[in-house]
């Protein structure tokens, strides 16, 4: 089975990526953009079949290595 | 005296970290990062600078999970002496022996240049050959050196007199302007400037020597 992990910077933690990319929309014309958060999309083709496992093993990843919980959270969608 | 220096696939600043363990007077060990332990009667730990595993995922991050960082927990686990500087400083703080994190500067570019250093606290075992209050120039070279922490970690970190470093001129979005945070027991040190490029007149200047000069000077202590 496969798993999206999708990693973004916590509330609150300042985006200098993604207030870049607001700037770069506003000056191209697109105006009524407030914000923008900028993160990243890890996918994961998993062995386990057992989707409440997965998630299991797929926590205990984003937790020791994919994401930075100091500054990061992360969502889990099992496919 | 005895330091151990790490290479990671990607570091670039090891051999530079090696050769300024060696001008101020240790023995040095280069171990490599699929190595599981340190060699024995290591003193200090150097995890050097460069863009370990192409900086993939997070800069550090995979690093920190590399065979040898067991060994270096261990180290610092039993009072052993840390150094981590830019690169190894992003290792050594995902490795969780120091708060915070560093993200990308704030004005989003890579800044290489000297910049001048306030010593915010001369009592460590890294900065004690300095004076408080003095500044010192060392050269940075970063994309990823905007130290970042919670409120009541920046708190902390103040209150226990834990910030080793200041930039006298935030070059990089860092909370507190903190170049360099000292870990609570003060034995590990991470600092996004380069003292190893600073320990020889000819290129680059003296004032990173004081660093190593402050290990050996604590050794010699104990």
């Amino acid at each position: 089975m496969k798993a999206r992990v999708t990693v973004m910077l916590k509330a609150g933690v300042l985006d200098v990526q993604g207030e870049a990319v607001r700037h770069a929309l506003g000056s191209l014309g697109f105006a009524g953009v407030n914000g923008v958060r900028q993160g990243k999309v890890i996918e994961l083709d998993l062995t386990e079949t057992d989707a409440a496992r997965a998630r299991a093993d797929v926590t205990a990843m984003c937790d020791k290595l994919l994401a930075n919980v100091v500054i990061e959270s992360y969502q889990i969608e099992i496919l | 005296m005895k330091a151990a220096v790490i290479t990671f696939p990607g570091s670039n600043c090891d051999r530079d970290l090696a050769v300024a363990f060696e001008h101020a007077g240790f023995d040095v060990a280069r171990v490599w990062h699929k190595d599981t332990d340190l060699p024995a009667g290591v003193d200090v730990v150097g995890v050097p600078g460069g863009f370990s595993f192409g900086d993939y995922l997070r800069c550090g991050a995979i690093a920190a999970q590399s065979p040898i960082a067991g060994a270096v927990r261990a180290h610092a686990a039993k009072g052993g002496y840390v150094l981590g500087i830019c690169n190894g400083f992003q290792v050594i703080t995902e490795m969780g022996l120091l708060p915070g994190a560093l993200m990308r500067n704030a004005g989003l570019k890579f800044i290489c240049k000297s910049v001048d250093l306030v010593v915010a606290s001369a009592a460590s075992p890294f900065t004690s050959a300095y004076a408080a209050g003095q500044t010192i120039s060392l050269p940075i070279a970063h994309h990823d050196g905007n130290y970042t922490i919670d409120a009541d970690g920046l708190a902390r970190l103040h209150g226990e007199d834990r910030i080793a470093l200041r930039y006298r001129s935030n070059p990089n979005g860092s909370m507190g302007d903190i170049a360099g945070v000292l870990s609570e027991n003060r034995r590990v040190l991470g600092m996004m400037p380069h003292p190893e490029r600073a320990v020889d007149a000819r290129v680059g200047g003296t004032d990173g020597a004081g660093v190593f000069a402050s290990i050996l000077g604590e050794m010699a202590l104990v």
